[in-house]
């Protein structure tokens, strides 16, 4: 069996897998695991379309983040509902990653990395020192979880399958946006923006756009994280955040779909689970992610391609030597 | 009318002036070869006139409108293509991927995120005709990365061909290739309809000197000589450059 005709009963099982974990998973706790790996893995994806597909390597995306969920919780603790919190939430990281687009394109490569950090670390400073709106160190309380339909989130398989359902639809946006026209001119300005420009697209906007997806699919997870968590705090919107991301990327691999969700699991798998094992769990995360890059420097989902295409035809040419003998040597 | 005019364009880089007071008035259907020894600001005159440099001073006109302020990236809507000295094409992409890039360019379907781009049967069917007509169609779904020099150079001329350009600008499109594939880039060339004007720097006098209506010769930023074939051979200043005092 090759790859492409595997790929497709992978998907159909991954599928039910997903839609039947809470049942085979049964326990509360992993099942709200799940949850935070789903809700990274679209933090991911969203930072994908920057890292992978445009050549824009952000460290400042905790900072979008945040502000979602900043934006939705103070809504929501002035007293609005959670229709008006989640609207404000998109429409304010959408606006945010416009100021960052504006700001951060005046530059690429670790030029705009630098000044994604920046900005991150603003978002951070503000959350942190504006105590008198964000609360400060000690954060933002939700009290609630929304009921959209009348269907209630409080509980672990809910919030779940509502999660699911969010990040299925991220997963189906990317695979169209990356099949795209606007796709594959996104891809184009990353390896030869120039050529690009001579072609006559116009290469900032293109990135500009990119930095808009980008940030509203961020900004979706940053209100995920909230109403999964309940609670925000400047810790959110720290360096560690932006990092612990791009690690996610870059780990399950750039510029693929399955790659930033494989990081995202092995990151939060490592941070709630292992981490109950192990005390220095930080050195294993260390060590698989030294592993990976050595390895399969593409990513972890790249390499296991590669691997797997490997062995295949390692196994198809051990095969033929056996055939061709039973052709050319009749048996006595 | 004129197909590309340029009046006293000027560019310094500090205290360097690359391009000083150049003036060129190519005519429809014309094919212009620039040369010049190297450092004589061949390709800057290019990118001055496709807009990736912007000049000190001087206009550029393209079909007689004045482009000298029309931003580099608005110019292939306007009817300007270019090719690159140094092949700069889309190496994890397929050939016919490469064209449908410089095809998307300039469609408005480059901003549509939510259309599958294998489904524009329209637009792949022109890249396909685009790759035919250069000789590349057998191999249009082969990964450029598996192609080989001569090939890539074919791809640059296509893509800038499916752009349909009233005016085209080739950067030494005979650069690096072998005598058999310099003779088929040539032959690619003279099939260009006379519809596209095509103005082409090139060092290499056996495979260019034929091609070219007029020449124009540049030495250290200005136009020394310009006249057809003969009269810039018999030149005794083109001599002089080339061959010294």
């Amino acid at each position: 069996m090759n790859w492409r005709s595997a790929r497709t009963p992978a998907i159909v099982l991954a599928l039910v897998a997903l839609a039947t974990l809470p049942i085979w998973v049964g326990n509360p706790y992993y099942i709200n695991v799940s949850s935070q790996i789903l809700l990274f893995a679209v933090f991911a994806l969203a930072l994908n379309v920057l890292v992978g597909y445009g050549g824009l390597v952000s460290l400042g995306h905790a900072g979008l983040f945040a502000m979602a969920g900043y934006a939705a919780a103070l809504m929501l603790q002035a007293g609005y509902g959670h229709l008006a919190a989640i609207l404000t939430g998109l429409l304010v990281v959408l606006a945010s990653a416009a100021v960052f687009g504006l700001l951060a394109l005046r530059s690429t490569g670790i030029g705009f990395l630098m000044i994604t950090l920046a900005l991150g670390q603003i978002v951070w400073g503000i959350a942190y020192r504006w105590a008198s709106l964000t609360n400060g160190d000690n954060g933002v309380n939700v009290p609630t979880r929304p009921a959209p339909f009348g269907l209630v989130l409080s509980n672990a398989p809910a919030f779940y399958y509502a999660t699911l359902l969010i990040f299925l639809l991220c997963v189906g946006t990317m695979m169209l946006f990356v099949r795209s026209p606007f796709g594959a001119s996104l891809r184009g300005t990353r390896d030869q923006a120039r050529r690009m420009n001579a072609l006559g697209y116009n290469v900032w906007l293109i990135r500009f756009v990119a930095i808009l997806f980008s940030g509203l699919w961020t900004g979706v997870s940053g209100l995920l994280f909230l109403y999964y968590n309940q609670f925000i705090s400047p810790q959110v919107a720290a360096l560690q955040t932006s990092a612990e991301a791009l690690l996610m990327v870059i780990s399950g691999g750039t510029a693929t779909l399955l790659g930033p969700i494989a990081g995202a699991a092995i990151v939060v798998i490592m941070k709630n689970v292992v981490s109950a094992y192990i005390e220095r769990w930080n050195l294993v995360l260390g060590v698989i992610f030294v592993a990976i890059i050595t390895f399969m420097p593409e990513g972890l989902v790249p390499g296991i391609v590669r691997f797997w295409k490997l062995g295949w035809r390692a196994f198809r040419e051990r095969r033929a030597p056996a055939a061709l003998r039973n052709v050319v040597e009749p048996p006595p | 009318m004129t197909a590309l005019r340029v009046e006293r364009l000027s560019k310094s880089f500090g205290g360097l002036r690359v391009t000083s007071n150049v003036n060129l008035a190519v005519e429809p259907g014309e094919r212009r070869l620039i040369i010049g020894p190297n450092g004589a600001g061949k390709t800057t005159l290019f990118n001055l006139i496709t807009g990736e440099l912007k000049p000190d001073g001087g206009a550029i006109y393209l079909l007689d409108r004045d482009i000298t302020r029309v931003p580099s990236r608005s110019r292939p809507h306007l009817g300007m293509a270019r090719t690159y000295q140094i092949i700069t094409l889309f190496p994890r992409d397929t050939i016919v991927r490469n064209v449908t890039l410089a095809l998307l360019g300039l469609s408005p379907l480059r901003w549509s995120p939510f259309v599958d781009i294998d489904r524009q049967h329209e637009l792949t069917e022109r890249a396909h005709a685009a790759l035919a007509r250069i000789g590349l169609s057998h191999i249009a779904k082969r990964p450029l990365a598996q192609t080989s020099y001569g090939e890539r150079r074919r791809v640059e001329i296509a893509m800038a061909l499916a752009q349909n350009p009233k005016v085209l600008l080739l950067d030494e499109p005979f650069a690096g290739l072998s005598i058999d594939e310099r003779r088929d880039i040539k032959q690619l060339l003279l099939e260009i309809p006379r519809e596209v004007t095509i103005v082409m720097i090139e060092h290499n006098m056996d495979v260019a000197l034929d091609f070219a209506d007029k020449i124009t010769l540049l030495h250290f930023g200005e136009v020394i000589v310009e006249g057809t074939r003969a009269e810039v051979v018999d030149d005794p200043r083109t001599r002089e450059v080339y061959l010294g005092a």
